[in-house]
């Protein structure tokens, strides 16, 4: 029989994290600080519209684009919460997660040969994804020195005739990252000058620490060369349900929508009944929720550095990014070994790609009781190194 | 009173057992001022008092709570300011509250048992002048007190790993 496999799917490197996956399945009492996803439960208001909705037996298709109210909804949401324009006619899609929404952005816009620009360290599907639609992946590194922001500088010595697309997600996953409206216009003209399209990953656009989260665009003439893409997973606490939204002008909606209807049809819609219930009811849940998560990381990151493990302030998500150069350790060992003898899951930075090496990316979406035992427990760790 | 106060606040309401080391860690204030903060507003009794949340059913101590309706002629000049102080000082009297609606006070009462607590309204509570009328409804089970739930949750599965 032949090799059935294609060559695309072949040459997609696995998760870098296979084998922390299959140990921690072996263990006991493991604290996770592994899992990219809130420890809340959908807010109850939230669950209940979905449930009701069922019971109404609103369980068919909806049209490609989403439920016309949730798009009319978000359009206002997008406007009055980061003064985004999206009209919700033909500038909208709600889609299947952001993932979805990556995906049919990445092959709307990317043709064999393109260079697509990612910032790095980044969510690990951004490479691959543009793998698949033929364009070449090339990392753009933001370094610890920079906070893990996109230097500019950087970023001018990557570009080639042949690069398309940029590609960032801020807040960052990893590191916690965040771009304030400075340091976005910095980019900002580069990405003009070199007649470049963005792809703004902004998940964890709610979970903004420090000021509030300024949306790319927003920012000078971005708008027009800007692919916003967006969910409810992360804020509030929705991962299941599985939507998002991919917001771009009216030609690259078009382009992306046809993609959308062929491989995924529409969103859920029972998971578009609640992202509207949430967008219309759950601003509170979702605060509170935000505030918890600031609190854990405030006592998380001081914790990291009281028992000498060096992390900046992370101003967004719910990850902290400590280094563990000073330990003599790469990330990969340090995290195999923290597993092994302290049954604390973490993942090592290398897996997010360049700028990642040396690096841990510790979720605080925990509780602070199992933050605080874990910080005991990688404090024993490095005390026996 | 300011924004870190009420923090501090919400932090405690949620678990007044955390230390002063903890709390600052969490808000990046220093120890001594959070202690400083919180002693603040426990002088001016907007912290009144620290407690626990007990789900005594559980604890399986038998005790019976009620909710007692009274209907009450209010005191010129006074209202049912008088006669809700009076009530008030019972120890049996958990909660009382003056509600708009077909009723005007309402008590969350407690005793050991059925008895304890019928004999209280019926020897104490309904003979006290201006008091027109009661009606007493026991709790037959607590399912959420303050905020709190107190059936158990089964905790859904996580993955442990994802990205």
């Amino acid at each position: 029989m032949r090799n059935f496999i294609s060559e695309r799917a072949h040459d997609i490197p696995p998760s870098g994290i296979r084998k922390f996956f299959d140990l921690v399945l072996t263990m006991e009492d493991v604290i996770s600080l592994g899992v990219g996803e809130p420890d809340f439960r959908t807010p109850w208001n939230i669950c209940e519209s979905g449930i009701y909705s069922i019971e109404q037996g609103v369980t068919s298709y909806t049209s490609n684009k989403g439920l016309l109210p949730l798009r009319e909804t978000l359009s206002r949401h997008l406007k009055e919460r980061y003064n985004l324009t999206y009209n919700s006619d033909d500038e909208i899609i709600i889609t299947s997660g952001v993932s979805e929404g990556l995906d049919i952005a990445i092959r709307a816009i990317v043709d064999p040969g393109d260079e697509v620009l990612i910032a790095q360290p980044c969510y690990v599907s951004y490479a691959p994804c543009v793998t698949l639609a033929g364009g070449i992946p090339v990392p753009v590194e933001c370094t610890e020195s920079d906070h893990f922001k996109l230097n500019p500088d950087t970023l001018q010595e990557k570009l080639t005739p042949k690069t398309k697309v940029l590609m960032i997600n801020f807040p960052n996953n990893p590191t916690g990252a965040v771009m304030n409206r400075k340091d976005l216009e910095a980019i900002s003209d580069i990405v003009t000058d070199h007649d470049l399209l963005l792809i703004s990953d902004e998940v964890y656009s709610e979970l903004t620490y420090e000021g509030s989260h300024v949306a790319t665009g927003t920012v000078g003439d971005l708008w027009q060369r800007t692919i916003t893409l967006n969910g409810f997973s992360k804020a509030y606490a929705m991962t299941g349900w599985r939507v998002g939204y991919l917001c771009a002008p009216k030609d690259i909606c078009d382009a992306a929508l046809k993609i959308h209807q062929y491989v995924m049809l529409c969103a859920p819609v029972m998971g578009q009944v609640g992202a509207l219930e949430a967008l219309r009811s759950a601003e509170e849940e979702k605060n509170s929720m935000v505030n918890e998560y600031r609190l854990r990381r405030n006592m998380f990151v001081s914790g990291l550095n009281r028992i000498g493990i060096s992390c900046h302030v992370p101003e967004g998500a719910f990850y902290a990014f400590p280094s563990v150069k000073g330990t003599g350790l790469s990330d990969v060992e340090f995290a195999e070994r923290l597993l092994k003898e302290q049954r604390v899951a973490v993942v090592p930075g290398s897996v997010f790609g360049a700028g990642g090496d040396y690096h841990l990316r510790c979720a605080y979406a925990v509780s602070r009781n199992k933050l605080s035992e874990a910080l005991s427990r990688i404090e024993t760790f490095i005390s026996g190194l | 009173m300011d924004d870190k106060d009420l923090e501090l606040l919400r932090i405690l309401e949620e678990n007044s057992r955390l230390s002063a080391q903890e709390i600052a860690s969490m808000t990046a204030l220093a120890p001594a001022e959070v202690e400083a903060r919180i002693h603040v507003l426990e002088d001016t009794q907007i912290i009144r008092k620290y407690t626990t949340v007990v789900n005594w059913e559980k604890a399986g101590n038998g005790e019976v709570s009620a909710i007692i309706e009274l209907k009450v002629s209010p005191e010129r000049d006074y209202g049912y300011d008088r006669i809700a102080e009076r009530l008030s000082r019972f120890r049996q009297v958990k909660t009382l509250r003056l509600m708009t609606g077909t009723y005007d006070l309402q008590l969350l009462v407690s005793g050991k048992n059925m008895q304890e607590v019928s004999r209280f309204v019926s020897e104490h509570v309904a003979p006290m002048d201006r008091i027109r009328e009661t009606a007493t409804h026991i709790i037959m089970k607590s399912y959420k007190e303050n905020g709190n739930i107190l059936f158990l949750q089964q905790e859904p599965e996580r993955l442990p790993y994802s990205f």
